[in-house]
């Protein structure tokens, strides 16, 4: 074989569209999401306004919450009971394959865009510590499964009004938002694995073909999903937190 | 653009010692591609540019070349596709082979790479002598056989292409897609899944998905290849339940890796 080496081009990379702009909208959704995160963890407060409970906040494990979903956790815990749940669900997403594009590209510039050179100057990928860790993305989607099965309880939650069964605007925006997570858990690469993918002959495997066929088909939508999921997350805890901070007023509709 | 109008074709003319990006004058016309136009340079003013075509409906694979910056073959890429990507516009050689002359490289490597791969081992036959299989458990496979070795998926893979000390280590996406074709093939015996981890280098991979941007043939192989084989590997290596589950019922044990063909 001859040198490892190609052309000696004058430019990192010689596309003359704006590559860069693919990366800005990860930015700004994935960099804002972290720190919209980060304050609704913290704040530790208005994440229930009757029957609504942020998503941010479920399964609610710890007795100090505005709302118990499970009496786990003692007295004894005093701080933000978001930080019990959340990093399962944000293990899932961190691990996620199609976020691993999104923020490779965006913020570890490995590579920034399609051939565009390189910020890092060594690499090794996924091969070591802590991106090896990276291959634990199963376990966080089982756990995300448990999670989803919360928060369709908390949408079901989210009909039971102190006067009866009833649907105000919150009860739709909850339904929505479980419903794009629930897409989002279930178009998993890994969930595509493990329901089926690891067969290969599938005429022994007709269930688990079904069902492979099945997630395949909600895969090809795994990345829109994603973001869909993650921005309606956020947008589900601000409106509820309106209402319980009293900005906002829920319309009931029925 | 329109037809009848002179575009400046800025083309990569060198060796493997140097070379310099040089430009040339080029008339339009309908429907031309770039390896129209790069013919035409060489029929009228540069006949030593070299560079690699054949069949010139994107099925041989030999005209693969980074246009604009864009690894494409140059004889499906319209100059009416690229024309707005602005004015002159760029032909280069792959970036991650070595040059040989103009745009023409060595992709001698690859071939290295693909003697590695145990080839298909189907399973004994039927006793009436046949080998059954069925459609719908080859479906999957059989998009990885539209793979036509242009290459352009090794030349953007930033693992090998901004750090050429991987190459010994890592196989790329087109035989990770060779891979996937035998792991996931229903006849197939041989066990992969340690050469996939060890020799072939999945772990390299951070499924930045350019790979699949830049087929041709539109193989997803990111989705399709790639990721379904880490997950092969994380199903051996990573995940403690089915370690713990092999260890109790002895179910789902793996073979000694099969080892490389002797050549």
């Amino acid at each position: 074989m001859m040198a490892d080496t190609g052309a000696a081009l004058p430019a990192a990379t010689l596309r003359r569209d704006p590559w860069w702009l693919e990366i800005l909208p990860t930015i700004a959704l994935l960099g804002g999401f972290t720190l919209y995160a980060l304050y609704v963890i913290f704040v530790n407060n208005h994440y229930y306004a009757e029957p609504y409970l942020s998503p941010f906040y479920s399964p609610c494990l710890a007795a100090q919450c505005q709302h118990l979903t499970l009496p786990l956790v003692g007295r004894w815990w005093t701080l933000s009971p978001a930080l019990l749940v959340l990093w399962a669900p944000l293990g899932f997403r961190a691990t996620c394959y199609y976020y691993r594009k999104a923020y490779y590209r965006a913020f570890f510039w490995a590579p920034p865009a399609c051939a565009v050179r390189d910020l890092p100057k060594a690499y090794a990928g996924e091969t070591r510590f802590p991106f090896l860790f990276q291959n634990v993305h199963r376990y966080f989607f089982y756990l995300a499964v448990i999670v989803v099965l919360f928060l369709w309880w908390d949408a079901l939650l989210a009909f039971r009004f102190p006067q009866g069964v009833g649907v105000g605007v919150g009860t739709l925006v909850m339904l929505a938002n479980i419903l794009l997570l629930s897409a989002y858990t279930f178009s998993c690469h890994s969930c595509r694995h493990v329901c089926g993918g690891h067969v290969d002959a599938f005429s022994r495997a007709g269930l688990r073909h079904r069902l492979w066929e099945a997630v395949s088909r909600l895969n090809e939508r795994h990345g829109a999903v994603a973001w869909a999921s993650m921005i309606s997350v956020a947008l589900t805890d601000l409106y509820i937190r309106l209402v319980a901070m009293g900005v906002l007023h829920d319309i009931r509709i029925l | 653009m329109n037809a009848g109008e002179e575009i400046t074709l800025r083309v990569w003319r060198g060796d493997a010692a140097a070379g310099r990006l040089v430009d040339y004058r080029v008339r339009t016309a309908e429907g031309m591609v770039v390896l129209d136009a790069l013919r035409a340079i060489q029929a009228t003013q540069a006949p030593d540019l070299a560079m690699r075509w054949n069949c010139k409906a994107g099925k041989c694979g030999s005209c693969s070349a980074e246009v604009n910056g864009h690894p494409r073959l140059t004889c499906m890429t319209r100059l009416t596709e690229v024309a707005g990507e602005g004015n002159p516009l760029t032909v280069a050689p792959m970036r991650a082979f070595p040059v040989v002359k103009d745009l023409v490289t060595d992709v001698s490597w690859n071939y290295e790479k693909a003697k590695e791969i145990p080839p298909f081992s189907p399973a004994p036959r039927d006793p009436d002598g046949r080998r059954r299989m069925y459609q719908h458990e080859v479906e999957r496979v059989q998009e990885f056989r539209k793979c036509i070795e242009c290459f352009l998926c090794q030349d953007v893979c930033h693992v090998i292409r901004d750090h050429p000390e991987n190459k010994p280590k890592f196989a790329g996406p087109r035989f990770f897609v060779l891979l996937a074709a035998y792991e996931m093939h229903p006849l197939d015996t041989a066990n992969r899944v340690e050469q996939i981890r060890q020799d072939a280098g999945i772990g390299f991979c951070n499924i930045t998905k350019c790979c699949t941007e830049v087929c041709p043939e539109g193989i997803h192989i990111t989705d399709n290849a790639i990721i379904p084989l880490k997950e092969r590997v994380v199903d051996q290596h990573y995940d403690p339940v089915l370690w713990l589950w092999r260890k109790l019922t002895g179910r789902g044990k793996t073979s000694a890796a099969t080892p490389p063909p002797s050549r």
